[in-house]
């Protein structure tokens, strides 16, 4: 992966560290002793499901709450009691909080008040800032008159010409429409790598945080699930829960046998596959004999057509219980021979190959190398 | 269809329909009252009977009054007075409400400010009255804390009293819009403010005092509007020093039994107010553009001050000379002409600005 190349030159000390960092919110307990390092310059993203206690993690970085344990340092400095303009953090919030009585380059030039430039540079600094971000002639534009994608660049503007040492984005992209949200990821990617700013992303959007992160954190219920870079985290998700979260898995019933002595793998009998072997490193939970589940991605299941047939022999039988069809891709719904529900098979539509019909018949060729034992 | 049925079905029938018993009130006891004071104000007392001919003698003499004059400018002035205490005062009480209490408490703390109304207002002057007499507790509290030596006499019966007992009545009527105003405040913009390296103080006054800006210039037209017309008060606290333009005309009509002089004096005064407001809130406009145009900053803030000094100066000036060359009448009549001229250019000409006004 290109960015991941890119990212480990001068990304190993870090900027931000957290030690057991916790919240209450009267009984609640928002934030159960996170424990992370965030890399200097990386792309960094807090992913999970709302409640998860991760926008609660962005803004005790930023400094909106205080925290109730732990120590959170940035740049080597404890936080503690360190208020929110004093710190070396700029945020993007979800609603952009762009000040509606003033105009875009006012806005952009908001937090240089304090600075020593000469007025001049400052306004040097606001058309570079708003050159930046794709906004150069909206400078004297009411803030009030933009459209969503604007105002999320004017945000962005604002907090980058401070030149912070960490962007924190607060679900930046949450409320633009499916088109303008591809277009700014790929932009905040693009802009992230120009600046070397590290940034921190809120997002429960999986597929916005594999997009565009060097490194994730899957939160559930104020924890840390799972810290991995994005490959990782999809292939190798170390629970059942961060599966199930990180795009689509399916779930079969497989039962454990036992290994004989120095064999080093695990030898199961998948419920509509068949038997299986795996190497520890693909059962994060170990691997004890007797029942368990084995999690497979849709796109590791192939749809074989006449006359092909699978490597190895790792065939299994179904039928077709669904078809939809998304024009480059068809996902079926196939209910193996011998499984308890269907499984979800995605196939990329071929020139000359045909759609499989509901309720066809069909043989699937599967690899034991992309399943994950889950017990 | 029919033409009657068109009507009906139309938007604006419909809302026509919907608000027309409050439109006939509205006309009954607004707009005819309103007709007939006009209609006075253009007749003449003689003895027992009004003289209905057409006469402006009636205007002439409340124009060049002396008298006149000087309990219409104490009126704006008592008014002006009240407004700003009754601001300044409202401000952090709805700024408290509003930041610093619970949810489910605000409307709680709403409807506590509304306690002095459960008692009417004529008692609650009266009480003031009690509260600030010779031998009242304000009075015998500081003598006793040995503060002062000898009862304060500044605080009743002059226009301190009327202030401070005005203040009091109409501090809900400018508590609410301001806390509305704040309430509107999206809560993030503060946080952003904090984020991009504010202080506290900082924040206030460059986001949440801006934004509150409507909500302040509603309290302040709320508070001068009715207290400049205030009878109650100033006539039973006010003594002679707070007697006001509605006792004036009080006395014309009850005590002189001069009914057309007293719906003169109604009429000015209501013109006086109105060309008040349009001059201050035009003018808050005109100088906050001009603030703006320069790029905010000294050199903006130094050329509204010029702007405001300047016309201040030639308004006083056509005040003082005025009299002497064109009459005392027709002075007041091309100053007030010209200060609403103006606020009428501005309205129409400089666009509302960023404060909301």
């Amino acid at each position: 992966m290109s960015h991941s190349q890119t990212a480990t030159q001068g990304k190993t000390q870090p900027i931000i560290t957290l030690e057991g960092v916790q919240k209450y919110y009267g009984e609640y307990h928002a934030l159960r002793g996170i424990s992370a390092e965030i890399r200097q310059g990386e792309f960094f993203s807090l992913l999970g499901p709302s409640g998860c206690g991760k926008t609660t993690l962005l803004r005790a970085i930023a400094g909106f709450e205080d925290i109730s344990g732990g120590v959170i340092r940035l740049d080597g400095r404890d936080m503690e009691g360190v208020p929110p303009n004093k710190r070396p953090t700029n945020m993007v919030f979800q609603s952009y909080a762009i000040f509606p009585h003033m105009s875009v380059a006012e806005n952009v030039g908001f937090g240089l008040r304090r600075s020593s430039m000469s007025a001049e540079e400052k306004r040097r600094a606001v058309g570079e800032a708003l050159e930046m971000v794709g906004l150069g002639k909206f400078g004297a534009r009411a803030a009030h008159a933009l459209s969503g994608g604007q105002r999320q660049r004017v945000a962005l503007a604002r907090a980058l010409i401070l030149k912070p040492k960490v962007l924190l984005l607060d679900e930046p992209l949450s409320a633009l429409d499916k088109k303008m949200r591809e277009v700014m990821q790929v932009e905040l990617i693009k802009l992230q790598r120009e600046v070397g700013i590290t940034f921190i992303l809120v997002t429960h959007d999986q597929e916005e945080a594999l997009v565009m992160s060097d490194r994730i954190a899957v939160m559930f219920e104020g924890e840390i699930a799972q810290l991995d870079d994005p490959e990782t985290l999809y292939r190798r998700p170390r629970s059942r829960r961060v599966a199930e979260f990180i795009g689509m898995m399916n779930f079969l019933p497989a039962r454990v046998l036992p290994t004989g002595p120095g064999g080093g793998r695990i030898a199961l009998e998948v419920a509509g596959l068949g038997p299986a072997e795996l190497e520890t490193a693909q059962c994060p939970n170990g691997a004890a004999v007797g029942e368990a589940e084995i999690g497979v991605r849709p796109e590791s299941l192939t749809v074989l057509y006449e006359g092909q047939s699978a490597e190895g022999g790792r065939e299994a039988e179904g039928t077709v219980r669904e078809v939809v069809y998304y024009g480059d891709m068809t996902y079926y719904d196939i209910l193996l021979d011998g499984a308890p529900a269907p499984v979800r098979v995605s196939m990329r539509n071929m020139p000359g190959r045909r759609v499989l019909d509901y309720g066809a018949r069909t043989r699937l060729a599967w690899d034991p190398r992309s399943m994950m034992l889950f017990s | 269809m029919s033409v009657y049925g068109k009507v009906m079905r139309s938007e604006a029938g419909k809302g026509l329909t919907l608000i027309s018993p409050t439109l006939v009130y509205a006309l009954l006891l607004l707009a005819a009252p309103l007709i007939s004071i006009v209609l006075l104000s253009f007749w003449t007392q003689q003895f027992l009977t009004i003289q209905r001919d057409f006469t402006i003698a009636n205007y002439a003499e409340a124009l060049t009054d002396p008298l006149y004059r000087e309990l219409m400018l104490r009126s704006l002035r008592i008014s002006g007075m009240v407004t700003m205490v009754t601001v300044v005062l409202a401000f952090p009480v709805a700024y408290f409400i509003s930041f610093h209490v619970r949810p489910d408490r605000k409307s709680l703390w709403l409807f506590l400010i509304t306690i002095p109304f459960w008692t009417s207002y004529l008692i609650r002057v009266f009480l003031w009255r009690v509260i600030l007499a010779y031998d009242g507790p304000v009075n015998s509290g500081l003598i006793a804390t040995g503060m002062i030596d000898e009862p304060l006499s500044w605080i009743l019966y002059n226009a301190n009293s009327v202030v401070i007992t005005l203040a009091h009545a109409f501090a809900p009527f400018a508590i609410l819009p301001i806390f509305v105003s704040l309430e509107k405040i999206d809560r993030s913009l503060l946080e952003a403010a904090r984020d991009l390296g504010e202080s506290k103080a900082m924040t206030f006054l460059r986001v949440t005092l801006p934004l509150a800006m409507p909500g302040v210039l509603a309290a302040v037209l709320i508070v001068f509007i009715p207290t400049v017309g205030d009878y109650v008060t100033p006539r039973l606290v006010g003594g002679s020093g707070g007697t006001m333009i509605a006792n004036m005309i009080y006395a014309q009509i009850f005590d002189l039994n001069d009914r057309p002089m007293g719906a003169t004096l109604a009429v000015l005064a209501m013109m006086v107010v109105a060309m008040v407001l349009l001059w201050g809130v035009s003018r808050l406009r005109f100088w906050l553009w001009l603030v703006d145009r320069a790029g905010g900053g000294a050199k903006g803030i130094g050329a509204a001050i010029g702007a405001a000094l300047a016309e201040i100066l030639v308004l006083r000036a056509l005040f003082s000379l005025g009299p002497a060359l064109l009459g005392p009448g027709v002075a007041v009549i091309v100053l007030l002409l010209l200060a609403t001229a103006g606020s009428v250019l501005i309205l129409m000409r400089v666009p509302k600005g960023r404060w909301g006004i």
